[in-house]
């Protein structure tokens, strides 16, 4: 098979360096987003979890462009849709299923639930279940490596939704003024929560936004993988090199509704068939395929790989313990 | 010891821990070139510079995101939130991101944020800039707040505040920054969290208070020949002394609380519950809450004084108590509203 072993099975931090100029395991990941996400999809639909999720399906070449072109030094804020930033970054299905399903063995305990996820080690924040919370949190770790004088940058990652609170206005102005090195990535996934994107915001671009605080607003097209690691690269090489924020505004679309009780009734005909035809994992493997770097033999083995990894990351975290009573009273107070 | 106002008391705090950790960071609205509105900032920015004492816009929300941010990954920010209203709108990086993170992070990140703000009635600056709102903070477990009495109690309880490892909230009474008292600095100054301190001895009532309360009930407990009241500043409302308050309480068999707040859902409304179901069978009287009216702060002098418990009004409530051995009416009862 393509890769190997490292890409699909590897270490968190194997993973994550697994992205960075191999775009055969950038595709790779991206199916096992989407595998990933349809699979918990079912968990939900069998009432094999409890809660509520947010799943990411049509979204994968935002959340891998971002992982490809940041450092794990770098910091990331993010949404409660955030399982497929969560693998992107390096994250193993197992760690995130087993917070999905409340399990000692999710990478917070199973105290926390779908919304949240973190890796510390992978500069992942917990994951900010309030909308736009994480914008101006992103440009707080923005401040400590400019204060440090370190080189380091924060990315803020929020959907559409988020560009009409306050945070976002208060966040890019504030890292506007002070030349924060932070990157803004808006992912436009056409709805926020359960309506669609003209009916809440009155201009077809929100990268125009940016003009309000002087920084660069770039639209990209968040269904090319290709297009998001070199938009998210140069943006990160412009506030390293010291010269402040961006805005990146990833044109995607959501497949799934926006939780596990929506249906998306709501969504035009025909809508939903125009996106599919530009399938970010479609539309890449014919690009891999075209450029000789996969055959339809190892895109199939890439497939049957994948689906493997995440049966056998569902039968590990269905037969791993429950969080405990005594996991609800840890970390509520940090000790000097 | 040094004699100073409060207002420089939260100043030298400030500038001696930044002095000691150059993690420390003060942002705030007017905290830099002009000092701090009430001059709780004065001389930093000449000291430690732009990149450490910065002006900010008027976007609690926004600043107050980036404090939890740089906490989380290494600055230890100190936010200057003008009058504690204006937190309103920033109430979510406070109690639902600032407060969590360490907690959804399974202890892998930790936000040492001090959010201060100025707090209180006095001075004449209406319903809207005049509330103390600690109660804000009392459902979000994984907060510390702090009430600040003084001078001391405000430089102490501040190194203590940028120290821990947790959110903090420093409430600042803004009636007291221009009363001077004398000032233990450095170490020995320091006032730990959590812990509560005896001001005044006393043997037949425990006053329990904090804040702009305390000079307060300490005249009411000095003007008073025919009982005697040991006198508790509470420092920590959040979390609160427990032992301190029920050992003081044990030693007099009463307790009167003093807030400088509405009587409904006050801090002292948690210890009177506490306390009144720990030690009911030691007690001699009833718990006696001295509180605000439910009402919004007036304005204007009189009526403002009215508002808030006075040194002749607590006298009356604990004589009241000490005769009847009943919890008297607050003097606003009988009254529409």
């Amino acid at each position: 098979m393509v890769g190997g072993e490292e890409r699909v099975m590897g270490t968190k931090m194997q993973r994550r360096r697994a992205l960075v100029d191999d775009r055969v395991a950038r595709y790779e990941r991206m199916v096992e987003i989407r595998a990933f996400e349809d699979r918990v999809q079912g968990l939900f639909a069998e009432g094999l979890v409890h809660g509520t999720t947010h799943t990411a399906q049509g979204q994968e070449a935002v959340a891998v462009g971002i992982a490809a072109a940041a450092r794990t030094t770098d910091t990331v804020t993010c949404t409660y849709r955030g399982h497929g930033m969560g693998l992107a970054l390096g994250m193993t299905p197992e760690v995130i299923l087993g917070e999905i399903m409340g399990r000692e063995m999710g990478c917070i305990g199973g105290i926390a639930g779908s919304m949240h996820l973190v890796d510390r080690e992978l500069g992942l924040l917990p994951t900010f279940a309030i909308i736009g919370a994480g914008i101006p949190v992103a440009a707080g770790a923005a401040l400590t490596a400019q204060v440090k004088g370190a080189d380091d940058v924060a990315i803020g990652v929020f959907g559409d939704g988020a560009a009409n609170i306050g945070a976002f206005h208060e966040g890019l102005n504030l890292a506007a003024i002070w030349g924060l090195p932070v990157v803004f990535v808006c992912e436009n996934n056409q709805y926020g929560e359960y309506s669609r994107i003209n009916l809440t915001t009155p201009i077809d671009d929100l990268a125009d936004r940016a003009v309000s605080y002087g920084i660069p607003g770039i639209v990209v097209d968040g269904q090319d993988p290709d297009k998001t690691v070199a938009a998210v690269s140069e943006a990160l090489e412009r506030a390293r090199s010291g010269d402040g924020p961006s805005l990146l505004e990833m044109k995607t679309y959501r497949y799934a509704g926006h939780s596990r009780a929506d249906k998306a009734e709501y969504r035009p005909e025909g809508e939903f068939d125009r996106w599919y035809q530009r399938d970010p994992i479609n539309t890449f493997r014919a690009r891999l395929e075209a450029e000789g770097l996969l055959t339809q033999g190892q895109a199939t083995e890439i497939d049957q790989a994948v689906a493997a990894r995440i049966e056998a990351a569902v039968e590990t975290v269905t037969a791993s313990p429950p969080a405990g009573v005594e996991a609800m009273f840890r970390n509520i107070y940090a000790s000097l | 010891m040094v004699r100073m106002r409060m207002n420089q008391a939260v100043a030298t705090a400030l500038g001696d821990e930044m002095r000691e950790d150059p993690m420390v960071v003060v942002f705030g609205e007017d905290v830099a070139a002009a000092g701090g509105p009430f001059k709780t900032s004065d001389g930093l920015l000449e000291e430690f510079g732009p990149l450490r004492v910065r002006d900010t816009p008027i976007s609690e929300m926004g600043f107050l995101g980036m404090a939890v941010g740089a906490a989380a990954s290494g600055l230890r920010p100190v936010a200057e939130i003008m009058f504690i209203e204006f937190l309103g709108v920033a109430l979510d990086q406070l109690v639902t991101e600032a407060a969590k993170l360490h907690f959804l992070s399974n202890g892998a990140f930790t936000c040492p944020v001090v959010v201060r703000a100025s707090i209180g009635a006095g001075l004449g600056f209406g319903c809207q800039h005049s509330q103390t709102m600690e109660n804000w903070m009392s459902h979000a477990p994984g907060l510390k707040a702090v009430m600040v009495s003084g001078p001391q109690s405000a430089y102490g309880l501040m190194r203590s505040a940028i120290r821990d490892p947790n959110p903090v909230v420093v409430l600042e009474p803004r009636a007291l920054y221009g009363g001077r008292a004398p000032v233990t600095t450095g170490e020995e100054g320091v006032i730990p969290l959590g812990r509560a301190a005896r001001v005044r001895e006393g043997s037949d009532v425990t006053i329990v208070t904090a804040g702009a309360m305390l000079r307060v009930a300490l005249a009411a407990a000095q003007a008073s020949d025919e009982w005697s009241a040991e006198v508790i500043d509470l420092q920590t409302l959040i979390p609160w002394d427990r032992e301190g308050v029920v050992s003081a309480v044990r030693r007099t068999g009463r307790l009167v609380i003093v807030e400088e707040s509405p009587y409904t859902s006050g801090w002292g409304t948690e210890i009177s519950a506490y306390i009144g179901s720990r030690l009911f069978g030691e007690l001699r009287a009833p718990v006696v809450r001295i509180t605000c009216p439910d009402t919004p702060v007036p304005f204007g002098r009189e009526l403002e004084l009215r508002y808030m418990p006075n040194r002749e009004y607590v006298l009356d409530q604990i004589d009241q108590v000490m005769a009847t051995g009943k919890a008297p009416e607050p003097w606003w009862v009988g009254r529409s509203a």
